[in-house]
């Protein structure tokens, strides 16, 4: 992993990398998302609501899978002073807050004809809008920690503490109140009709592939705002008279 | 008298009433404030405030928690004494520990104090004040410790306070959740789960804070 500490092996991973994954990320979830829209039946009980899971589960999947991003990253910084972990993390913050919110909405907009409100206290909502909160905490944090200059293992170590916290907030709005329905996919198996189920892990596909292209656009463009801040310093400091 | 001792005597000399830092009673007058804003706006009406008062008042305690925090670590590291306690090979996980039990005692009494004639004022039935004490009494540990993570982590920022709120308040859910969860049920299981999450947080924050500290050092 060190192989990519120095940023310019990184970058030009990432330069290969970063237009395979945007352009696998928009045929797949374009893709599924026509096949979910126009192909796939209606369900018998849901109807034509059914078809939001397909951007739905993936947006839930990549809120949570963000934050485990900022952890996984963090957790390099603060043991390895990996020196690009601080640029993923920060990179991760603010497309994982996105795809929560999304997951908010279209839940919210599924939630009005189905259960016949926008809005219920049910646990597993309850929890993606505290992790939302977490999001915009993490990012008001590392944006205030880059204004003045002071370290970056400061985020890292409100990441991690929320990676803690998460499982524990989670099981307790769960144990408060619930009406979710219960985990559909499970290690054991699927209770989702193949029918269903299909477009949506190519959608899942997608939208990760989706999120790794902005994560890695945003640790290049943050890398380039250094690289001219520091040529901007050194010009100046060459054009200042002997 | 060991390192510790002397340490946690000098934080409770800053912290508690009529201390050095002289904010103590200042969470305790905004929880008693809330406790009498809340009627003014929902109306007086007994049997309403009798069944939603116990949860206010939760949330009362969680914003009050936050009130100190801007003076609780910041003021030491800008005067250098976390420097000055490594050069003497005090750690900063031993000066982080004294801190949080000083930072509970200095508000969370307290507010447990407070709670009696804050529940008079939302009449509160006498079993829901005393599950409300236990809560209480369960719940303060884990505030303090978050309180003391954030504080670490917002020591070096100048406008970092501010922040302060935004960062508490998810993290405290489970608390509020628990604690509050505690005044509806017959059993003791409300105020036990929140004693149990008090206690991962008291275990996490002196090294968290401490990290924080370290990290702000370079």
């Amino acid at each position: 992993m060190h192989g990519f500490a120095n940023p310019r092996r990184f970058l030009g991973l990432a330069k290969r990398l970063t237009p395979i994954l945007l352009v696998v990320g928009l045929l797949a979830s374009t893709g599924a998302i026509v096949w979910g829209l126009v192909m796939v039946p209606p369900d018998r009980l849901m109807g034509e609501t059914v078809r939001i899971i397909f951007i739905h589960v993936p947006t839930a999947w990549l809120g949570m899978a963000g934050w485990m991003t900022i952890a996984g990253s963090s957790l390099a910084l603060l043991v390895w002073r990996h020196p690009l972990a601080a640029l993923a993390a920060r990179a991760a913050a603010i497309p994982g807050a996105v795809f929560t919110a999304i997951c908010l909405a279209t839940g919210s907009i599924w939630g009005r004809p189905t259960w016949g409100t926008w809005w219920v206290w049910d646990g597993r909502l309850t929890s993606m809008l505290i992790l939302l909160f977490l999001y915009l905490a993490y990012i008001a944090l590392s944006q205030a920690v880059d204004r003045e200059g002071a370290s970056s293992r400061l985020p890292a170590i409100f990441g991690l503490v929320g990676a803690v916290n998460i499982p524990i907030i989670n099981r307790s709005v769960v144990w408060w109140n619930s009406l979710h329905q219960p985990p559909s996919i499970t290690t054991g198996g699927s209770s989702i009709d193949g029918v269903f189920l299909w477009p949506m892990l190519i959608a899942m596909l997608g939208f990760t592939c989706l999120f790794a292209a902005t994560v890695l656009m945003n640790m290049r463009a943050l890398l380039a705002q250094a690289q001219a801040e520091a040529r901007l310093r050194r010009r100046a400091m060459e054009a200042e008279p002997a | 008298m060991s390192a510790f001792a002397i340490l946690l005597r000098r934080d409770l000399a800053i912290l508690l009433p009529g201390g050095a830092r002289g904010s103590a009673f200042l969470p305790l007058i905004f929880f008693l404030l809330v406790a009498v804003l809340f009627p003014f706006a929902v109306g007086p009406e007994p049997s309403l405030l009798a069944r939603t008062g116990g949860g206010v008042l939760w949330v009362a305690a969680l914003l009050a928690s936050i009130l100190p925090l801007d003076r609780l670590v910041a003021a030491d590291r800008d005067a250098g004494v976390f420097d000055q306690l490594r050069l003497r090979g005090i750690s900063e996980e031993v000066a982080m520990t004294a801190r949080l039990i000083a930072h509970w005692l200095s508000f969370g009494p307290l507010i447990l104090i407070a709670t009696l004639p804050a529940s008079a004022l939302l009449s509160l039935s006498g079993p829901t004040f005393w599950r409300l004490l236990a809560s209480l009494l369960a719940g303060t540990p884990g505030l303090a410790a978050i309180g003391l993570m954030i504080a670490a982590l917002l020591a070096s920022l100048r406008g970092g306070t501010a922040l302060a709120g935004l960062m508490l308040a998810p993290l405290a859910v489970p608390l509020v959740i628990f604690g509050a969860g505690h005044l509806a049920r017959v059993d003791m299981s409300g105020a036990l789960f929140a004693g149990a999450f008090s206690l991962v947080l008291c275990a996490i924050a002196p090294f968290a804070a401490a990290a924080a500290i370290r990290a702000a050092r370079d």
